[in-house]
């Protein structure tokens, strides 16, 4: 059983005692406790089984404007004392920073309302077996499907963040998740690919066919590939790849990375940086929502935020430390967005599709190429050429390329928003992108 | 040394004693013990951004029987702790019954002393070099707008306890030293990035204000790229520079040689051993016994001493790197390669070192006999697609060839290969080889381990470059 509140709230009410009668001027708190079981499947036998079972410490010490902080994995009272006496040392000598302190008082959540985000239900590992059969079942009845892997993970998870204003908060949380990947194979070509859900309440996943039936037809689907020319070429990005867009934004629009000055969309507030038909809101109070949250990692009420309005942007994200450098006041984005989406758009999937006689589908890109500070963006990536709205043939070993502050204005979104995970984008296309081929 | 047995009720008697009666019939497994120490420290913006501290302190308990892995952590060092990991990996393996293996390779040999880097310098004099890196960039030049620079020190101690008793102990310090350096000039933003470290104190990097070349070249590099112009789109003729661009070796052939993809057969290299997988002259190895390198281990997550595993020799595929589960279905022997982020984590094989190794021809050859092509310094990460082979990576510093000469630096484009076929594709090795400056964290299954590269310059005939020019 995951520790319950009064054990986690005695933890980090003896931390901040400590601090505090050691002569720290305030102090922060965060006390976790984490378990969680994962069942692998491969090839239609159990593989792996994993259990873990954490606890976790971190505290902040105030001495004035100087600051520091410890973490730890021991909650020995013993331990926590040694830990707090260095941490209030390494405070003592760094040097003071007029920005360092708790968030203000009046900007700490009150009130803690159910989001719905703790399914007591106990998965046993026996019907986690059940279900991997089942799905992997599903995932290997084409036989060019050679390999299956497949996994589902319980977790279970309580945490009390407290500081030396008074506030002490925090609440369980749970989440199931399962994942198939398939590896299929052709006389020119092995391809990998995967489908997965992931929740707060175990009866929200998917069914366990109707995840390996989708894994084992994407990766059939992506056999014997075609490398196309370099050209400009629209692109259709795939859902899961459009979300990583609006991670990318939400990267840039960091508190931190403005404050830095080290963000393309710096100074860009009441800007035009999308198209105009786009919005893009993070809304943390989404019932059962995975980046739904009561407060931030500092302890300030979150609110939902329009950060894109018309194409126009209207906020930042930000933090107590960043928002004072930019004089600010902290939004409860400390620890970055919640739940983040584009608002669906006008047109249709297949209308998208038909838009021009010729496209290229991404689903998948790998590499690390977005660069924030000068909005560049290069990935390698693999997909299919759409003609006339219909996927004519595989494509890989390509790189698509752009810069950020033109593809966002040229983004067109279809109506097939879903909220499956925090972060949530509807099928987009892109025109105008450079794509390196052969 | 830690003694993890002076720490709660358990001790070291009972443990041997739930060991050896957990995986009596498994056919391996041990007991993990692992304290960790470590600290980083940020200056950032002017200031002395964060300075933390942390340690850990855990066991992971490993049962293995025929292909399937149980695997319990806790960080909780005590005797329930460990009797109830003890019955999770018992309902896991109920049906299935083992031999335990006893065997493992001994080695007296060290690659690293037992210190711990934290300790061997004041705070104070860390946050003094912090403060001199920031005052020396900002002087230097008008353009300098932004400075970050992080020192991160590490001590981790662990014990393996084998059924029977056999006990392993190695104690591992690891350091880096980092600084980024943003420059704006005519309205563009550009950084430049540079590090050093390894596994020696911090003061054996810094000595004779060693730190100030780490800022010359983050300098250098953002300045580069202040000039840079948009990346031609295509194939064309790549040239490699030596040392670190060596991670195009670590993404497009060390993951697809690691034994657990092939073993499974999901890798583009499981049935090419023997075979002829790069050109000739091409020879390369994963060794975890160089000296103080990032990569280095005296004895791997399991407890085999590691060893210089030739994989590639004059371009015949040889040996795949292998921990003792991957090894023993596959039936042949660990290399020392099995490794883990820390206690909460199963043991996969890892790369440690990896290194292309000297050919006869010189940097300069490669550029005269390039026509149209670009030439690469340096650059951030890459990512691999183990089944297609497909991989990446991102140039952070690079230069357009025409007509046998550097031109201009084009901005940051990701290049892509195909890794069973981009080994064909080096047509000159160059005299030159390099090792990385120890920056390297290599990212598989969620779990992020240092490790090392190396490499001559290369010349690589055919490769897609993804710029945005036409």
């Amino acid at each position: 059983m995951v520790k319950d509140q009064e054990f986690l709230k005695s933890k980090a009410s003896y931390c901040i005692d400590l601090a505090k009668k050691m002569g720290a001027t305030d102090a922060s708190v965060t006390v976790g406790h984490s378990i969680s079981e994962t069942v692998n499947f491969r090839n239609k036998s159990l593989e792996a089984s994993d259990r873990s079972d954490g606890l976790a410490l971190s505290i902040e010490t105030y001495l004035g404007k100087r600051r520091s902080s410890i973490s730890s994995s021991n909650l020995l009272d013993e331990n926590i004392k040694t830990l707090i006496e260095k941490c209030f040392e390494t405070t003592k000598i760094t040097p003071e920073d007029e920005f360092n302190s708790l968030p203000d008082k009046n900007l700490l959540a009150k009130q803690i309302s159910s989001l719905n985000l703790y399914d007591e239900t106990r998965f046993e590992n026996d019907k986690k077996i059940k279900y991997l059969k089942d799905l992997e079942e599903s995932a290997s009845s084409d036989n060019q499907i050679i390999n299956t892997e497949s996994s589902f993970t319980e977790n279970k998870s309580n945490f009390i963040l407290a500081n030396s204003d008074g506030f002490c908060h925090g609440y369980k949380t749970s989440s199931f998740a399962a994942s198939c990947v398939t590896v299929a194979k052709d006389e020119n070509s092995m391809e990998r690919d995967y489908e997965f859900s992931s929740k707060r309440h175990l009866s929200d996943i998917k069914q366990a066919t109707y995840l390996g039936n989708k894994a084992a037809k994407q990766a059939i689907k992506k056999l014997s590939p075609k490398k196309i020319g370099s050209e400009k070429i629209s692109i259709i990005f795939d859902k899961r790849i459009s979300k990583g867009m609006l991670s990318a934004f939400a990267s840039a629009i960091s508190a931190s990375a403005i404050a830095r000055g080290t963000s393309f969309l710096k100074d860009k507030i009441d800007e035009q940086v999308f198209a105009n038909s786009i919005n893009v809101i993070d809304k943390p109070d989404i019932i059962k929502g995975m980046g739904s949250q009561n407060f931030d990692s500092e302890g300030v009420n979150s609110n939902t935020l329009q950060l894109i309005e018309d194409g126009i942007l209207k906020n930042y994200l930000v933090d107590t430390y960043n928002g004072k450098k930019l004089n600010l006041k902290s939004n409860g984005r400390s620890g970055g967005t919640t739940n983040l989406y584009f608002e669906k758009g006008n047109i249709s999937y297949e209308d998208l599709m038909k838009k021009n006689s010729r496209s290229l589908y991404i689903t998948e890109t790998i590499g690390h190429g977005s660069n924030i500070v000068t909005g560049d963006y290069s990935v390698g990536a693999t997909g299919f050429l759409v003609e006339d709205g219909e996927f004519k043939y595989p494509v890989n070993e390509i790189t698509i390329a752009g810069n950020f502050k033109d593809m966002f204005k040229n983004i067109i979104l279809a109506n097939d928003l879903e909220f499956e995970y925090s972060v949530n984008s509807p099928t987009m296309m892109i025109e105008g992108m450079t794509v390196a081929g052969k | 040394m830690s003694n993890f047995f002076n720490k709660s009720d358990l001790t070291r008697q009972d443990t041997d004693k739930i060991v050896s009666e957990t995986l009596n019939n498994c056919d391996d497994g041990e007991l993990y013990l692992e304290e960790s120490k470590s600290e980083s420290i940020l200056l950032d913006d002017n200031k002395i951004k964060s300075s933390n501290y942390s340690s850990d302190l855990g066991f992971g308990f490993r049962a293995i029987s025929n292909e399937v892995v149980a695997y319990s952590y806790s960080n909780e060092i005590s005797k329930d702790s460990l009797k109830n990991s003890s019955e999770n990996l018992k309902s896991t393996l109920k049906s299935i019954k083992g031999t335990y293996n006893h065997e493992i390779p001994k080695s007296n040999k060290k690659f690293y002393k037992d210190i711990n880097p934290i300790e061997q310098k004041t705070l104070d004099s860390k946050l003094e070099v912090l403060n001199r890196v920031n005052d020396f960039l900002r002087k230097k030049d008008g353009s300098v707008k932004q400075v970050t620079a992080s020192f991160a020190g590490e001590q981790k101690s662990i014990e393996i306890i084998r059924s029977g008793g056999e006990a392993l102990t190695d104690v591992r310090p690891l350091i880096r030293f980092n600084v980024s350096v943003m420059l704006e000039k005519n309205g563009r933003k550009e950084t430049g990035v540079y590090g050093i470290g390894g596994r020696q104190s911090y003061d054996d990097y810094l000595k004779n204000d060693n730190w100030k070349n780490v800022c010359e070249e983050a300098f250098r590099i953002a300045s580069v790229n202040l000039e840079s112009k948009p990346a031609p789109a295509g194939e064309m003729k790549v040239v490699l520079g030596p040392g670190w661009p060596a991670i195009l070796i670590h993404e497009a052939i060390g993951h697809g040689l690691e034994g657990d993809f092939n073993r499974k057969k999901t890798s583009a290299f499981h049935d090419l051993m023997g075979e002829k997988v790069a050109s000739e002259g091409v020879t390369i190895v994963d060794d975890g016994t160089i000296d103080n390198r990032r990569g280095s281990l005296t004895i791997d997550d399991e407890g085999t001493p590691t060893e210089r595993t030739v994989l590639i020799e004059n371009g015949i595929l040889k040996n795949f790197m292998q921990d003792r589960h991957n090894a023993r279905l596959m039936n042949t022997r660990s290399t020392g390669s099995g490794r883990r982020e820390n206690y909460r984590h199963i043991v996969l094989p890892r790369m440690r070192n990896t290194m292309m190794l000297s050919g006869n021809q010189t940097q300069d050859e490669m550029i005269k006999s390039v026509d149209k092509g670009i030439f690469a310094v340096s650059f951030g990460g890459g990512q691999v697609d183990i089944t297609s082979g497909k991989f990446v990576f991102n140039c952070t510093e690079a230069y357009e060839i025409n007509n046998g000469k550097i031109g201009s630096p084009i901005k940051g484009a990701t290049l892509i290969g195909d890794g069973p076929s981009i080994l064909k594709e080096v047509s000159m090795v160059g005299n030159d080889m390099m090792l990385d400056p120890g920056i390297g964290t290599c990212g598989k299954a969620g779990q992020g381990v240092p490790v090392g590269v190396a490499q001559p310059s290369i010349l690589i005939d055919k490769m897609t470059v993804g710029g945005t020019k036409l």
